[in-house]
């Protein structure tokens, strides 16, 4: 097992250098100069000073390579620069909202395996009913709609219903308050981002459930155990559940790691000042060095938990850590 | 002795037209077939927008702002007057657009570097798979947000800002497939005649590996879709006053949700319906060109 976690760990060295090549690069491609562009808006006069002392403090200045080997250093031991829109340290800026982008992350993976795995074995087992169908279209319809849109949506139902009831139109909590100091007004602000990325995540989560669990129940075990005359629940729940169970937990995992970083649009309905937001902000104010911190940020984010996934799936299926 | 009477003379099998491929095909997918009429609807409504639109969906029409859906405005009117329904119908032609393009060259570019990872290999094939790793550890989204942030917000940019994470999806999976093409002796055959690297992946292989690129291709337009709609909902997408779905629903559909719900409603509608459309339709077409996923 330590083997198999030392060359996974060995593997993602390269998938980060890649990343932080591209991001390093494709900032480089601005016409012009990242100090030109960030100071210079839409083409007024820019004081030269202005540009060269922005130059250097970007260490524009000296030769790619450099740039990019002190940069790529220094963000592996946490000094991610300053940002140019606020002046701030990035990692000060990030540190605000990781914690909030984090627990909308894990709540919705929550509800994400809450609505798809029950879902997904109705759907296997009843295969081809109107329950069946229902189940898919359901499904489907979260790939389809916008998370914008159900945002809005929900905002929009939260607002007429309690105006309904009470009289008084009620809104979700603006300011962030974190789940220690107080989980209710936490909670009450933040269930409902959860729940409009959870229900689109767990689209992707109840098909392959669905699909994982058919491959599972026509397995010649299974169909031992059926003429054994075990009880039809019994084999789903102890024979082909956990079998399943495998795909599954790696579809979730991949969903979790991206919504580490892919809550841009949902942070942007609910107004979270979450790492998404930060990452339009910082894309709408030309703030070239803190996009690429985040976007190394998310790959760095997304490649662990893809190890931390690799290593569970080897402890879970033996096979996998010996081939 | 019996005597067998009554037998019916051998039939040939019906000779298969293009309307009974489809008409049987309809049968067997009734699902899919509805949602390929909702999507032939959609097109439509995109080529003849200037046909069936009631209005000019960029005509400000202050005497008429925020009115409700009825005779007049079928759909209403948003914060500037303008008709909802013929933003709505010209926003088809905006997402269809981009849709289609992004989603043809995402699948195309995809198609041939996955067929040419797979049938040169060893090192190119090592090397590809690498670059493809880096692609695919962000999210779409911070891709796109990331080439919009260096060339800029026009709808060419946006579309390669949805392409390229479209990409390394599409030859991964196209790869899976051509290492098994690769290894029929046809392919072997064809190397043996000395036929050149371009013919043999261009005539002996891409072709083989055409069921899993239609099935890349027709997720992708949903994906695209959506992608231009959340990239034009942050700002970052196309630019008013082009009507686009995801556009619709920025700024005055939250700002006026309450008083204006119409607002809020109709393109997410929009949205919604083209990409569920396109998402079952391309689940029909891969159930009929993958019968190993048929019974699941």
């Amino acid at each position: 097992m330590h083997k198999y976690l030392i060359k996974r760990i060995f593997m993602m060295l390269p998938t980060l250098l890649g990343a932080g090549i591209f991001i390093f690069f494709l900032l480089r491609m601005i016409p012009g100069d990242v100090c030109l562009v960030r100071l210079g808006g839409q083409g007024g006069f820019v004081d030269p000073a202005a540009i060269l002392a922005c130059q250097q403090q970007l260490g524009l200045d000296q030769p790619l390579l450099v740039q990019f080997v002190t940069w790529f250093v220094s963000f592996f031991t946490l000094d991610f620069g300053v940002s140019m829109w606020t002046a701030q340290p990035i990692i000060q800026e990030v540190g605000l909202r990781f914690e909030l982008s984090l627990q909308i992350a894990i709540m919705a993976t929550l509800i994400s395996i809450a609505i798809a795995i029950p879902l997904g074995i109705i759907s296997a087992v009843k295969q081809n009913t109107w329950v069946d169908y229902l189940v898919r279209t359901f499904s489907i319809a979260g790939i389809a709609m916008p998370s914008f849109w159900l945002g809005i949506l929900l905002i929009l139902g939260i607002l007429l219903t309690t105006q309904w009831w009470s009289g008084i139109p009620w809104l979700p909590p603006i300011t962030y308050v974190p789940i220690w100091e107080d989980p209710a007004r936490n909670l009450l602000q933040l269930i409902w981002p959860a729940l409009a990325t959870g229900y689109r995540y767990s689209a992707v989560a109840t098909r392959m459930t669905r699909s994982a669990m058919l491959e599972v129940l026509r397995e010649d075990y299974v169909r031992t155990a059926r003429a054994k005359g075990v009880m039809e629940k019994l084999i789903v729940n102890r024979h082909a559940l956990k079998n399943a169970m495998l795909p599954v937990i790696t579809v979730i995992g991949i969903e979790f790691a991206f919504l580490m970083g892919g809550l841009v649009v949902t942070e942007q309905v609910f107004n979270l000042n979450g790492l998404g937001k930060l990452f339009v902000d910082s894309v709408t104010n030309y703030d070239y060095a803190m996009t690429q911190s985040l976007v190394l940020l998310v790959a760095v984010i997304f490649v662990i938990t893809n190890i931390v996934i690799d290593v569970a799936y080897a402890w879970l299926d033996p096979r996998i850590r010996y081939s | 002795m019996t005597t067998v009477t009554n037998i019916e003379p051998a039939r040939l099998p019906d000779k298969k037209t293009i309307s009974t491929i489809v008409w049987r095909w309809c049968k067997r997918q009734p699902f899919g077939a509805v949602c390929g009429l909702i999507l032939v609807g959609i097109i439509l409504v995109a080529m003849f927008a200037d046909v069936v639109s009631p209005y000019d969906p960029e005509l400000n029409d202050f005497a008429n702002m925020l009115t409700a859906p009825g005779s007049e405005f079928l759909l209403g009117t948003d914060q500037f007057g303008r008709d909802v329904l013929s933003r709505v119908i010209y926003g088809a032609q905006t997402a269809l657009f981009i849709g289609f393009t992004a989603a043809f060259f995402g699948s195309f570019i995809g198609l041939v570097l996955g067929v040419t990872s797979a049938y040169l290999g060893g090192w190119f094939d090592l090397i590809l798979q690498r670059v493809m790793d880096v692609f695919m550890a962000f999210p779409s989204i911070i891709i796109a947000l990331a080439i919009v942030a260096t060339f800029g917000s026009s709808t060419e940019i946006v579309i390669l800002a949805i392409t390229i994470p479209m990409i390394p999806n599409c030859a991964r999976v196209v790869r899976s497939s051509a290492l098994q093409i690769r290894e029929i002796p046809y392919v072997d055959a064809a190397r043996s005649l000395g036929f050149g690297h371009v013919r043999i992946v261009m005539r002996h292989m891409v072709p083989n590996v055409m069921a899993p690129y239609l099935i890349m291709f027709t997720s992708f337009l949903g994906q695209a879709i959506l992608a231009e709609a959340s990239l034009s909902y942050l700002g970052l997408g196309v630019q008013e006053p082009t009507p686009a779905w995801g556009l619709m629903l920025q700024g005055g559909a939250e700002e006026y949700a309450e008083s204006a719900i119409w607002i809020a409603i109709f393109p997410g509608l929009a949205i919604t319906l083209a990409v569920f459309a396109f998402n079952i339709f391309g689940d029909a077409v891969r159930d009929t060109l993958d019968p190993r996923l048929r019974s699941q």
